[in-house]
């Protein structure tokens, strides 16, 4: 291998590691919150994406790309509200049964709407621009995706540790009774966290898929599954975590399929998150938690 | 003379146990003698037994033991590949692995059927036991996320070129004979079932839903918490690889996208349905939802009403009415059909008597007793209301 | 005097982060005796049932029950005694259990806030504890070669909840027993472990006095019946002074008292500390 591909490789697992780190963030946000495993969130990347097919059918990528990210948001707080609100106070494990079956529900909706075939994914003039250096090329979209992932991650730790809605979130995260006890209204923190997560999973979903440029029913179930190990080896309930988690799979996988073993790129992450749990449960960022007796 | 009523009521639930035995075990002779005429029901009815199986040991894990497990689908695997590495004719064998040729280690390997099944479970609850060591002192959602990513990596490994000469990668296996009848398939299901009932009935089911319960309190009663959840995960793995092993050979051939995510969630779907904690309801929930797939097939069809073609019914609205079903069931309806209770005709003749209220004696009381206590909640709600 | 004691705590001293919860505690309790840990709350009581019977490790100090080390963290030198943060890990020799096998060993308890198994019947509560002497494995148990030995465990869980008056309960979930009755199903659950010490963690906590008295008698009746050893945690006065033999007295995680009931009753220190703010209280 030479360096150039090498270059090139490295650039193709940051970009990877960045969709990641976008959609993880969203599992670590409402595991944080909630104590929940979303999911359905590989599921809202992946309706996000069939959201872009229809929207750039229609109109210009500037006009798609913010009706995209409404829509998602909408979906993931609609989401929320039918599927999780009203198990607030059940076990943990009918809750995280409600996850799997609106994953199924949404694998199943989308199959139904825009069958199993694989679809083009539209592609973004701006994001597909070929751009060489010496003699190296690459699309723009390959150099965007790790640059907004740090500068969302950036406004989104500024906004949990600095406005009021963050404050509440780390009160809601930090102990869920007391919080509501305190007059924190509960459902519009989660609400907003939904949305937060589900709005980063639309982003990550237009960078993801504008690399590949397809687009099935099922494509959001492994990628969901990978984002949520990224973000137990991050540290669930870290943004940072996520964001490394998101970083180390993405890399660690290009490395894996460079290298000629792409049939085990899959089975790494679940490996990692095994060597992981046993190593440090908490993951690198997390805390520890006492049980009390 | 209550106990005299009871005895005679104990009868009665005896005789209409052994009617419901009878008349299965004449509904299966008569699949057997028409199976050619039949076999479309009979293939739902095999592949319901088979899931019930399975169903019935997720139940062991997830709703005995209290461990949120969601690696069936590997275990299948392990279970159906081993079936059919070794059952496959030998002669058969170099047309099954044309593309890439057979291992010789596994060339002249072969095994009858049962033993072959047996063989699967042990596999399967082989590698449990190790993939337990490691994810077992995870908390409840750490597990399912690592025993679903293990029966991912299962496949992944069934699927890689590397095991091309053994498992023939993403070609699959063929030609796996199946069931001498329909006795044998039905049997070791019937059978397996009966034996995971007798463990969860045993004191070592108790254990298992001590932990469910309590983890502290048992360990307080001297229960060692990671020998007995291995050992429960260990013996549910087994039933679940004998499930795979047996799906291999009712579906004739295999590859590595029939055990994705996709059954594991079938099979908890099952679980939910029938109710979690109860095995009479993981059977009635696998017949039910496997039988249901079947009916609602028409969602798929075209559909003309009176003239009128209806733009809803095309490919792939029965799996959206089944996913919505499934979504009402977990919001509206949590139990499932069961709770966690087991079925008995004691349970059904008062249901029959409450919907007669003109039922006299004992029975009578006790219904009143329930109405007035509605009532009183009732009033209650309302009050609250 | 060693001899004859079931359970030696040895300078135990347990830290959470920065706070010393308990401060050098030492007790012993005998064979057949009842002793009392009174103190007042967040004094660390509940935090040493927890170090002693395994669920925490204590930071320092050493357990010995029934004649084995169980647990401890000493340091290898013997003479140097306070080494709290001050001895690096190589020095320190640890022996560790977790709290099942200290349970396997004779140890039995109850728990403050009362954790039973909620969901199965008064019985089976009973028939769990009884499953770890039970000899029997995985597949005579579900084959049931060996129904004697079931027969066994049910009769004399039977007889234990005779014994407590629970049998007529005995098929109702646990759960939904009244309170009392239900602190009497977690005494009955831990005696079936044939314990040779029974810990009770404010055993009549919620109880009305009449309730208490009942419970005072049963205390004792335990001990005479099964010639074991009780420590137990309690705050009604009544019970601890009428039946322990001894009493220890515990306040920010310090023992600043020991001796008999009277001698206790008459302490300076216990007045001041515990039984003044008591009255102050109520």
């Amino acid at each position: 291998m030479n360096f150039t591909t090498f270059l090139q490789q490295c650039l193709t697992g940051i970009s990877l590691g960045g969709a990641y780190a976008l959609i993880a963030i969203g599992y670590t946000l409402v595991y944080g919150i909630l104590r929940l495993i979303n999911f359905a969130h590989g599921d809202i990347f992946m309706m996000a994406g069939y959201f872009m097919i229809f929207a750039m059918a229609v109109m210009p990528w500037y006009i798609a790309v913010p009706i995209v990210l409404i829509a998602t948001t909408v979906l993931g707080v609609l989401i929320e509200k039918t599927a999780y609100r009203p198990l607030r106070d059940a076990p943990r494990m009918s809750v995280m049964i409600s996850a799997i079956g609106v994953s199924y529900l949404l694998q199943n909706l989308a199959t139904y709407l825009f069958t199993a075939l694989p679809k083009g994914y539209p592609s973004i003039p701006v994001l597909k621009k070929v751009i060489v250096f010496k003699n190296l090329s690459t699309s723009l979209v390959t150099l965007i995706t790790p640059v907004l992932t740090i500068i969302l991650v950036y406004l989104l730790i500024a906004l949990v540790n600095k406005s009021k809605t963050g404050m509440a979130m780390r009160a809601v995260s930090r102990d869920y009774e007391t919080a509501r006890l305190m007059g924190i209204k509960i459902d519009r923190i989660v609400s907003f966290t939904f949305a937060m997560g589900s709005l980063l999973a639309g982003i990550g979903s237009i960078l993801y898929f504008t690399d590949r440029m397809t687009l099935y029913p099922f494509s959001g179930s492994l990628p969901g599954l990978k984002c949520f190990v990224a973000a137990v080896i991050g540290g669930i309930g870290s943004i940072p975590g996520a964001v490394v988690g998101g970083f180390i799979l993405g890399i660690g996988e290009t490395a894996l399929a460079a290298a000629g073993y792409s049939t085990f790129s899959d089975a790494f992450t679940f490996v990692l998150l095994i060597i992981m749990l046993l190593v440090k449960p908490t993951g690198i960022f997390g805390e520890k938690a006492v049980d009390k007796v | 003379m209550k106990t005299k009523n009871k005895n005679s009521d104990k009868n009665k639930y005896r005789i209409c146990s052994a009617a419901v035995f009878i008349l299965c075990i004449l509904l299966l002779i008569f699949l057997e003698a028409n199976k050619y005429k039949y076999s479309y029901i009979t293939g739902i009815l095999v592949r319901s037994a088979i899931y019930a199986l399975v169903a019935v040991s997720m139940n062991l894990v997830t709703g005995f033991t209290g461990l949120f497990s969601l690696g069936q689908a590997g275990f299948m695997a392990i279970g159906a590949y081993t079936v059919g590495i070794l059952t496959i004719p030998v002669a058969q064998r170099p047309a099954v692995y044309y593309m890439n040729g057979i291992s010789p280690v596994i060339e002249k390997m072969y095994m009858p059927f049962w033993a072959a099944i047996i063989a699967g479970g042990i596999f399967a609850a082989f590698c449990a036991a190790l993939i337990g060591i490691p994810v077992l002192r995870l908390k409840s959602d750490y597990l399912a996320i690592a025993t679903l990513g293990f029966s991912e990596i299962i496949r992944a490994f069934i699927a890689s070129p590397q095991l091309n000469k053994i498992t023939n990668g993403s070609y699959g296996l063929k030609n796996i004979p199946s069931f001498p009848n329909l006795y044998t398939i039905f049997g070791i299901c019937a059978v397996c079932i009966a034996l995971i009932v007798l463990l969860i009935n045993s004191s070592y089911g108790r254990v298992f839903k001590a932990i469910r319960e309590d983890e502290t309190a048992a360990q307080a009663m001297g229960i060692n918490l990671f020998k007995y959840k291995e050992l429960s995960f260990v013996i549910s793995s087994f039933f679940t690889g004998i499930g795979g092993g047996l799906l291999a050979m009712f579906m004739g051939s295999i590859d590595s996208k029939t055990f994705q995510i996709a059954l594991t969630y079938d099979i908890l779907l099952i679980v939910v349905l029938g109710g979690i904690g109860s095995v009479t309801g993981s059977i009635l929930g696998a017949f039910l939802i496997t039988s249901g797939r079947e009916w609602l097939r028409f969602f798929d069809e075209p559909l003309t009403l009176a003239g009128i073609n209806i733009p809803l019914f095309r490919a792939g609205f029965r799996m959206v009415i089944f996913s919505i079903l499934l979504m009402a069931v977990v919001l509206f309806y949590r139990k499932g059909i069961m709770g966690t209770n087991e079925f008995s005709w004691e349970a059904v003749f008062n249901l029959f008597k409450k919907r007669n209220s003109a039922g006299a004696g004992s029975g009578r009381s006790d219904i009143q007793d329930n109405h007035s206590d509605d009532g009183v909640k009732r009033i209650l709600n309302d009050r609250e209301a | 005097m060693s001899k004859n004691n079931i359970l030696i705590a040895e300078h135990i001293s347990m830290q959470f982060g920065g706070v010393l919860a308990i401060n050098d505690l030492s007790i012993n309790v005998g064979v057949n005796e009842i002793v009392a840990l009174i103190g007042p709350n967040g004094a660390g009581k509940t935090t040493a049932f927890n170090c002693i019977t395994g669920i925490y490790e204590p930071t320092v100090g050493k357990i010995v029950f029934d004649g084995h080390t169980v647990i401890g963290a000493f340091p290898k030198n013997r003479q140097k005694k306070d080494f709290l943060g001050t001895l690096p890990e190589h020095e320190i020799e640890r022996v560790s259990n977790t709290p099942d096998r200290i349970t396997r060993k004779g140890m039995a308890r109850t728990f403050q806030n009362i954790r039973l198994f909620g969901n199965l019947s008064v019985i089976e509560n009973v028939l769990i504890a009884k499953h770890t002497n039970a000899k029997q494995n995985v597949f005579s148990a579900v084959l049931r070669l060996n129904s004697s030995e079931e027969k066994r465990m049910l009769e004399e869980s039977k007889e234990l909840l005779d014994m407590q008056g629970l049998i007529e309960y005995k098929d109702e979930r646990a759960g939904s027993l009244p309170y009392g009755l239900q602190r009497r199903l977690e005494i009955a659950r831990a005696l079936a472990l044939d314990p040779k010490l029974l810990l009770l963690d404010e055993p009549a906590a919620g109880m009305n006095p009449q309730e208490t008295h009942e419970l005072t008698e049963l205390i004792s009746k335990i001990r005479d019946d099964y010639k074991l050893g009780i420590f137990m945690i309690e705050h009604h006065m009544d019970l601890v002074m009428g039946i322990s033999d001894r009493v220890y007295v515990l306040d920010f995680g310090k023992l600043i008292a020991e001796g008999t009931p009277d001698e206790i009753q008459n302490n300076e220190h216990v007045i001041d500390a515990y039984l003044g703010v008591v009255e102050e209280n109520a």
